[in-house]
């Protein structure tokens, strides 16, 4: 009978079985993985023992692309880092390469960028917040987050022509100035007359009455997403007390953005190193004080509120005070197109700008800005060429990623994907 | 937040035998700090409560082969007609830097709320081999394996200095200024073999838009040196 049983284990007596942990892949083609991540997991039972994270399978290069081109052809690649908050890497890109010209664009184009900042942060995080809840298993929240950033990548689309990758921002200002009316629909064989207007209901006016319009709206929207969240039992079981990580911890590993902000270290670029006109604008910075995902949760969700604080600030600076929107420099910025027809030195400088591009004084410059994911810095070596000796893009999830071992060990298998979506990664920044 | 000539000079004045310069350039601080000293600088910017710098925030290997040189003589090819006159040696040496590789690391304190960069050059290019700064701030971890990676540095001490951005048995570093932009080998299915293969590039290098350097003078002082630098 003995011997028996120990035929069905495999096993005898003197024996002691031989236990090993089991090694598992979680993507790079799974839609919790954020994109294309490889995460090898080591798990004993239910229980992770080990991550490690494989990147780089979107490595496109960029630093290398951009030390081949002509500083302004890179604008359009800062944009395709982290796809989902397009306009805040152009902007650090576009500082760092101001901060060697040593130009500073018109007040009126801080402002834009300011807004457009912050429009992309909230763009940014309805689109964490939608792919955090649906991870999480709440599929609402998802569709109410994609409506309003439906809103906002209209605005986009009408200052730059594209939804997404807007090449908006230059050296010396932005491409041009905000439109003074808002693009409409038409009506076509899926919407009739009637459906058409309703649409078109709030952009009868100019492009800042449609995003007023916007921020009116906004704070009800947002509570009506944390109604369905923040005090849901299940969404709470899902955050609450999952990856923690104390706020020295957050530091060492080199955390910045909501993910250190979560642990309750008051750090935010836009208060601390002001650049552009943030120094202007009034608004809170919010904090958190567990370091867990319900707490990156109400992070991020009040970071929406205080966003849509600033932009209202933006509108009501940019309606009252028109002007130019790019410095007067032919040397960086090209002329106006009427120019060109009458003046020939304008008609060369544009032939120079678009062929040559200009050339940047010697030095190396780094300069960050608070992307929606942390810092997000560019480190620029010129060696005084028209294109970047070497370009380095500190991407705010890099460190992120690297710590996700430490934020998900001991903790079970689907509190993986909890714990990944918390940190808001986007693999177009990580493997650049 | 700290001035930024006030750090330098504390610098200046505390590790004055461990480093080799320290300059400020475009309002930020540079620090140029001897191989050997890195892990006693690093350390004490950790700890004293002067610096404070608790939060790396980047690590980045330059490349210095082709600093300063163009691809385009411009003043020369307009004397004698118009050329693309583009060269194309990816070999080509530039003597403007003491050595061709450095590691660049950045620095920022919470709370004093300043910033710092170091350089460190690596002066035996046939042992590319800097300290890692691994225990001294956890985050270097994947700084020094994608530097390692790209540029093919290594870092002594480093746990695990795997490769990171590039694929799977990749060879060679492709952030060099030699690794041509194009790569050196493509991937193939073929159909015979019934797997993808790697094959030496089928095209051409080009270069679509020449560098050219132009001494601007709006940027040069009365001496006629880029005034930035100094």
């Amino acid at each position: 009978m003995q011997n028996n049983e120990n035929s069905i284990s495999g096993v005898t007596a003197d024996q002691t079985p031989e236990i090993r942990n089991y090694v598992f892949n979680f993507g790079p083609q799974h839609p919790a993985a954020h994109g294309v991540l490889r995460l090898i997991l080591e798990v004993d039972g239910e229980t992770i023992v080990r991550a490690d994270p494989h990147v780089g399978l979107l490595h496109r290069a960029t630093e290398k692309l951009a030390e081949n081109k002509p500083f302004n052809h890179t604008i359009g690649y800062m944009d395709r880092l982290d796809y989902v908050s397009m306009m805040c890497n152009e902007h650090g890109y576009v500082l760092a390469i101001e901060k060697l010209l040593g130009i500073t664009p018109p007040l009126r184009a801080q402002y834009i960028r300011v807004m457009f900042d912050e429009i992309t942060r909230i763009l940014n995080h309805l689109l964490w917040l939608a792919a955090h809840s649906l991870d999480n298993g709440g599929m609402a929240v998802f569709l109410y987050c994609f409506r309003e950033r439906e809103d906002l990548l209209d605005c986009y689309e009408a200052v730059s022509g594209a939804r997404m990758h807007a090449t908006y921002y230059r050296p010396g200002g932005v491409y041009r100035d905000l439109p003074d009316k808002m693009p409409q629909f038409k009506p076509s064989k899926w919407h009739n007359a009637k459906e058409v207007a309703k649409l078109n209901d709030n952009r009868q006016g100019s492009l800042l009455d449609f995003i007023w319009d916007f921020t009116e709206r906004f704070p009800g929207l947002v509570d009506e997403y944390e109604s369905l969240l923040t005090n849901n039992r299940i969404w709470k079981q899902r955050t609450v007390d999952i990856g923690i990580i104390s706020p020295e911890r957050a530091i060492a590993l080199g955390f910045t953005g909501p993910m250190l902000r979560g642990s309750g270290v008051a750090w935010d670029l836009r208060k601390k190193q002001p650049y552009e006109v943030y120094d202007k604008m009034d608004f809170d910075i919010p904090v958190g004080t567990n370091g867990d995902c319900y707490d990156r949760y109400l992070v991020r969700v009040n970071e929406m509120r205080q966003s849509n604080r600033i932009i209202r600030q933006c509108v009501e600076w940019l309606r009252k005070n028109p002007g130019p929107v790019m410095i007067d420099d032919y040397k960086i910025a090209p002329p106006p197109r009427e120019e060109m027809k009458i003046s020939m030195e304008a008609l060369i400088h544009h032939f120079k700008n678009m062929t040559e591009g200009y050339n940047v004084p010697e030095g190396e410059a780094y300069a960050a800005v608070e992307h929606p994911k942390g810092e997000f810095g560019v480190y620029l070596v010129s060696d005084g060429a028209n294109k970047p000796y070497r370009l380095k893009v500190r991407a705010a999830g890099f460190p992120h990623l690297a710590g996700l071992n430490e934020l998900i060990r001991g903790h079970m298998i689907a509190d993986v994907v909890a714990v990944l979506s918390s940190l808001d990664i986007v693999f177009g920044e990580i493997d650049r | 937040m700290t001035d930024v000539n006030v750090l330098c000079t504390q610098i200046h004045s505390r590790f004055s035998a461990w480093i080799e310069n320290a300059t400020v350039a475009f309002g930020q601080l540079t620090v140029e700090v001897k191989p050997e000293h890195l892990l006693d600088i690093c350390r004490i910017l950790r700890d004293d409560a002067d610096f404070e710098f608790k939060l790396l925030v980047d690590v980045c290997g330059v490349d210095y082969l082709h600093y300063g040189l163009d691809d385009w003589q411009t003043e020369k090819t307009t004397a004698t007609g118009f050329g693309r006159g583009v060269t194309r040696d990816l070999m080509r040496e530039s003597a403007a830097k003491p050595c061709r590789f450095a590691v660049v690391y950045h620095l920022l304190s919470l709370t004093k709320n300043h910033r710092v960069r170091l350089r460190v050059y690596i002066p035996d290019e046939k042992e590319l081999m800097v300290d890692s700064v691994m225990d001294i701030w956890p985050s270097a971890n994947w700084y020094e394996r994608e530097v390692f990676d790209l540029f093919g540095i290594l870092f002594r001490g480093h746990p695990d200095l795997r490769r990171i951005m590039t694929d799977y048995g990749f060879v060679g570093h492709p952030f060099r200024k030699d690794f041509p932009l194009i790569g050196k080998v493509e991937a193939r299915y073929d159909a015979k073999l019934k797997r993808v293969v790697y094959e030496p590039v089928s095209i051409d290098a080009r270069v679509l838009e020449p560098k050219v350097i132009r001494h601007d003078n709006r940027y040069l002082n009365e001496q006629g040196e880029s005034s930035h630098a100094k």
